[in-house]
């Protein structure tokens, strides 16, 4: 029992590694083998209209290997299936249907005649959100012109393993799809006849994208270009990349914790054995087994314990690392899956286990093996103990007797009372590091959906839209309340520092979408300022005051200087607020706006929809209401999981390192608790001095957990903070102490299940017997 | 005749080990007398440990019964015999079983603190010559200090009965006759009904009855009308 529960902590440390690794190295070798495949491209870049005639100069520039142009757009769909209308992303098919880069890997079908103006390829997670088939119909409004769109085959690309609309915040397979359509058709569409919008760029090998970014911009910037950036900013690949991250940092970061864990178990179990059985050695010494052989039979003992824990470890680790894996995949929109944990990483967890589980008993099978033989044979010397300052406070304290036997044992064994708090603490740490992420994604959300982003929905046009378009949008059905903005990509300058962003422009006090400050109160943009969320401030280098320069590269693409008018803290994107008025102002355009955020009656919401699928400029619509719901419901799922594993991992640590602290305990002092059985103590006093000790450490294992999960948290949050989004470190009081109700809950039972031996104690052998 | 504070009838035990079994006690009738002290001599094996142990309320014997005073021990559950021995019985062992994490008076106070009419610590151990040493830790005292310890432990709580195990049976000579000058005393001072195991024949001569024990049986029992000073016994 005490060695099954060594090995299942150690067990823990192997399953953890092996999934961690396995998974990391099956999403990096699948994505790097995709990529490879289907030629990913290496940097990307969207303009406004660039004619067909600028590409061999294109093609020209240093480090350029092949590139492909595109044309791309967003439009409303009308599903036959959905009263909602959905975003249809569109992208045009390469003539003959031949993809230099970012090849889809046809699912089902086929691919469209390319010359039909009627068939197109959707992507296969929206295919499936819906049920759709080879030959069902859509129908898409394009320029103001409804059409009826058949699909003729479904694809996965490499461009969309995680798909998110504009504007959204999460996947939503059913809302927004990606349409491939034949060039011709696409061309007419979006007025790009002779001309892209798109541009993917795979680079010469050891090319730096830096070098080849410049070059592009330079040449796109009389075309509306947008910025070109690497794979770091393709949305899908940093959201893959991100997990990917967190996949490596668990595996680096956790098993450790369990490996320490076991070893400083076996070290204190191995202990305790070579004490009990040290008749035993000074018998085999005399009998003529070497020191050496000694040694060896404790450390293989240690070794039996390694073998069982991380073959169970492999076994569950393995398991667990396939299935998630294969549910990753299906997450991540991966068409294949290259699964195969190297027998190095077997080995790898392997060898950590053992040679810990080893380092662990090494001290003990030492102690044996220098052990003299005629020493062994005789008992070993009462544990000596020392009148100490402590002793002072407990006399003037005037503790019972059977408390000061607790404290003097927590005394006279420092580093052990010490080593089982610190366990007990990690399992403390591991409640609170993952309950942590609850407060975390709670606080975000009330951020971002119920303090800053109030609107139901937003309402994206294809090119900016005169004030006026506010008060016919506020017109359509079922609008309460409508507000306009802008959104300006630009690139802001502060030194050396820069960073391509869109800049949000709002008129002030909006109520709808509103950025928060620090104070609760909604903060304003003065003309000439620009707000900046925390995470961009701290890219760029900017405090309050500082002034920056921001390069639209939008409209009549002028640099501005702006002053940093304050610094909010935010978690999703990397925030810039401007002023619309003065932007207005600035541009020396009549007002205008290109998104309106609006407030809806809930009722009629269908009615709202059927009028959008007719509306020509309205390029996206994003629902935040169904946002809302969606999060919180994915959260709530995900975060059941999560809490499941932690707690889990929480009560194995507690129990391997309480049971086995009870156990030890209950093997030193059997003999004293006999004595005071025989003495006229009852059951519970004495289950009082055997339990007291594990409790009382499992106590001052409290706040020690708490402030190593608090760091953990800190870690976390840290480590998860990218330009996509940040996570807040939320600590509740409530998070603490429910950390501390599982562990302690966890010792209470294990040192319960040990206390159930006293009662088999037999006295009689203890008047006898000598230890 | 003095008050009858042990009486057993017929009281057998027979350890059950597997193929064989093994008489430890075998019909054994007895009466013990209140203020007296009584040594059980025999070999080993003989079976006066199974008595004390069954007397002392530390285990059942398979067949007859027990009683102290009107208190019928042979079917008593845990419970009762918890209370009995916290009441009324004091024990010493061979290997005095001191709490090695308690002081001298921390271990007497053991006692104390849940004995319903206890004697002050210090004054338990100072009956034993023991109160310059009441602050040492167990590994801090000798042999025949240790027991001292443990009878000064056991007879704290003012015990109608103080059953002791081959006391000096870990100690040399001199140590012995001070932990059995301890033992006299107190029998003495409190008249406290004591039983005491030994092997050692010349112990004897300090008790008022002597009952010997071979096979699981009473052999003979002897009543001394004189008894030495356990300093003028030597082994």
């Amino acid at each position: 029992m005490q060695a099954l529960a060594i090995a299942l902590v150690l067990a823990c440390g192997v399953a953890i590694l092996l999934t961690a690794f396995g998974m990391y190295r099956a999403l990096d070798e699948t994505r790097r083998a995709y990529y490879e495949r289907n030629r990913f491209a290496d940097v990307f870049v969207q303009a406004r209209r660039v004619p067909e005639s600028l590409l061999p100069e294109l093609r020209a520039i240093p480090g350029v290997q092949m590139l492909e142009p595109g044309i791309v757009g967003n439009a409303i769909l009308d599903l036959p299936d959905r009263v909602a209308t959905a975003v249809g992303h569109i992208i045009a098919l390469p003539a003959n249907n031949v993809h230099q880069l970012n090849v889809p890997l046809l699912q089902s079908g086929r691919y469209p005649e390319p010359s039909s103006n009627f068939d197109v390829l959707v992507n296969e997670p929206f295919a499936r959100a819906h049920g759709y088939l080879p030959g069902d119909t859509i129908s898409i409004n394009l320029n103001g012109q409804k059409r009826a769109l058949r699909i003729t085959g479904t694809v996965q690309s490499p461009e969309f393993i995680y798909t998110i609309g504009p504007g959204a915040l999460m996947p939503d397979n059913a809302g927004y799809g990606i349409i491939w359509m034949p060039r011709p058709t696409t061309a007419a569409a979006f007025d790009m006849t002779g001309a892209f919008n798109n541009l993917a760029i795979k680079l010469a090998s050891g090319v730096r994208p830096e070098t080849v970014i410049d070059a592009i911009d330079n040449l796109l910037e009389p075309y509306g270009g947008l910025g070109a950036y690497d794979r770091s900013r393709q949305q899908s690949d940093a959201f893959v990349s991100a997990e990917i991250n967190q996949l490596r940092g668990m595996a680096v970061v956790l098993p450790p914790i369990f490996f320490a864990i076991s070893a400083f178990l076996v070290s204190m179990v191995m202990g305790r054995v070579v004490a009990l059985e040290r008749s035993e050695i000074g018998l085999l010494k005399a009998l003529g087994y070497s020191n050496f052989e000694v040694c060896l039979h404790y450390l293989m003992l240690a070794g039996l314990v390694a073998v069982t824990g991380i073959v169970i470890g492999w076994v569950a680790g393995g398991w667990l690392a396939r299935n998630l894996a294969l549910q990753y995949a299906e997450f991540f929109e991966f068409p294949f899956l290259i699964f195969s944990v190297s027998p190095w990483i077997y080995a790898l967890a392997g060898l950590a286990a053992l040679l810990t589980t080893i380092l662990g008993a090494t001290r003990s099978a030492l102690t044996a093996a220098w052990l003299a033989p005629a020493i062994a044979m005789q008992p070993p010397a009462p544990p000596s103990f020392k009148r100490s300052v402590i002793d002072v406070a407990m006399d003037s304290a005037r503790l019972s007797q059977p408390t000061i036997m607790i404290l003097r044992s927590f005394v006279r064994w420092p580093v052990r009372s010490l080593m089982t708090s610190l366990g007990l603490a990690m399992a403390v740490a591991s409640v609170v590091a993952s309950a942590f992420f609850n407060d975390a994604l709670d606080a975000i959300i009330e951020s971002a959906f119920y303090e800053s982003n109030r609107q139901d929905a937003m309402l994206l046009f294809a090119q900016d839209v005169p004030l006026g378009a506010l008060q016919d949008v506020r017109r359509l059905p079922g609008v309460l309340q409508v507000e306009g903005q802008q959104y300006h990509s630009a690139i802001l300058r502060h030194g050396a520092r820069q960073k391509t962003v869109a800049i949000e422009a709002r008129f002030p006090d909006p109520d709808l979408s509103r950025v928060i400050g620090a104070d609760g109160a909604v903060v304003n943009v003065p003309p000439g300022g620009i707000v900046l969320s925390e995470r961009l401030a701290s890219q760029l280098d900017v405090t309050i005051g500082d002034a920056l320069d921001a390069e639209f590269l939008t409209g009549k693409r002028e640099t501005l200087s702006l002053t940093v008018s304050q610094i909010v803290e935010q978690y999703f994107g990397l925030g810039a607020y401007v002023d619309l008025e003065y932007v207005n102002t600035l541009f020396r355009q009549v007002p205008q706006v290109s998104v309106v955020n609006v407030a809806l009656d809930e009722t009629r919401t269908d009615d709202l929809h059927e009028v959008l699928k007719g509306i020509p400029k309205l390029a996206s619509l994003v629902m935040l209401s169904d946002t809302r719901r969606s999060f919180d419901e994915t959260i709530e799922e995900n975060i059941v999981i999560m809490n499941t594993i932690y707690i889990t991992i929480a009560v194995l640590i507690t129990v391997g390192v309480a049971y086995n602290g009870a156990r030890i305990q209950l093997s030193e002092r059997a003999r004293e608790l006999a004595s005071l059985r025989i003495l006229g103590f009852t059951r519970a006093e004495v289950s009082y001095i055997l339990i007291g000790e594990t409790l009382l450490l499992a106590i001052l294992a409290q706040p020690l957990g708490w402030l190593i999960g608090a760091g953990i948290a800190k870690a976390m949050a840290d480590g998860f903070t990218s330009d996509l989004y940040s996570i807040p470190l939320v600590l509740k009081p409530a998070t603490f102490a429910s950390a501390s109700l599982v562990v302690l809950t966890a010792t209470v039972a294990s040192v319960l299940i040990v206390r159930r031996r006293l009662d088999r104690l037999n006295l009689v052998a203890v008047m006898k017997t000598r230890e | 005749m003095p008050e009858t504070v042990f009486r057993t009838e017929g009281v057998t035990k027979v350890y059950d080990t597997g193929n064989v079994k093994v008489f430890a006690l075998a019909r054994v009738d007895l009466a013990l007398y209140s203020g007296q002290l009584t040594v059980l001599l025999g070999p080993s094996g003989s079976g006066k440990s199974t008595l004390l142990n069954i007397l002392g309320g530390l285990d059942h014997a398979t067949e007859g019964r027990v009683w102290f005073r009107d208190l019928e021990l042979t079917n008593l559950p845990d419970r009762q015999l918890t209370r009995y021995r916290r009441d009324y019985v004091g024990f010493v062992f061979q290997f005095y079983n001191l709490v090695p994490s308690l002081t001298a008076r921390e271990n007497v106070q053991l006692v104390t603190d849940v004995a319903p009419n206890p004697m002050p610590a210090a004054e338990a151990l100072e009956l034993v010559g023991l109160d310059h040493r009441m602050d040492h830790f167990p590994s801090e005292l000798s042999g025949g200090e240790q027991q001292r310890v443990a009878i000064a432990r056991a007879i704290a709580k003012r015990p109608e009965i103080l059953l002791c195990d081959e006391p000096t049976g870990a100690l040399d000579s001199s140590t012995g006759v001070q932990v059995l000058e301890a033992l006299r005393d107190i029998n003495d001072r409190f008249g406290t009904t004591t039983v005491v195991i030994t092997h050692n024949a010349e112990i004897r001569k300090m008790a008022h009855r002597v009952i010997f024990f071979q096979d699981g049986k009473i052999s003979r029992v002897e009543q001394n009308d004189t008894l030495l000073a356990p300093s003028e016994i030597a082994w």
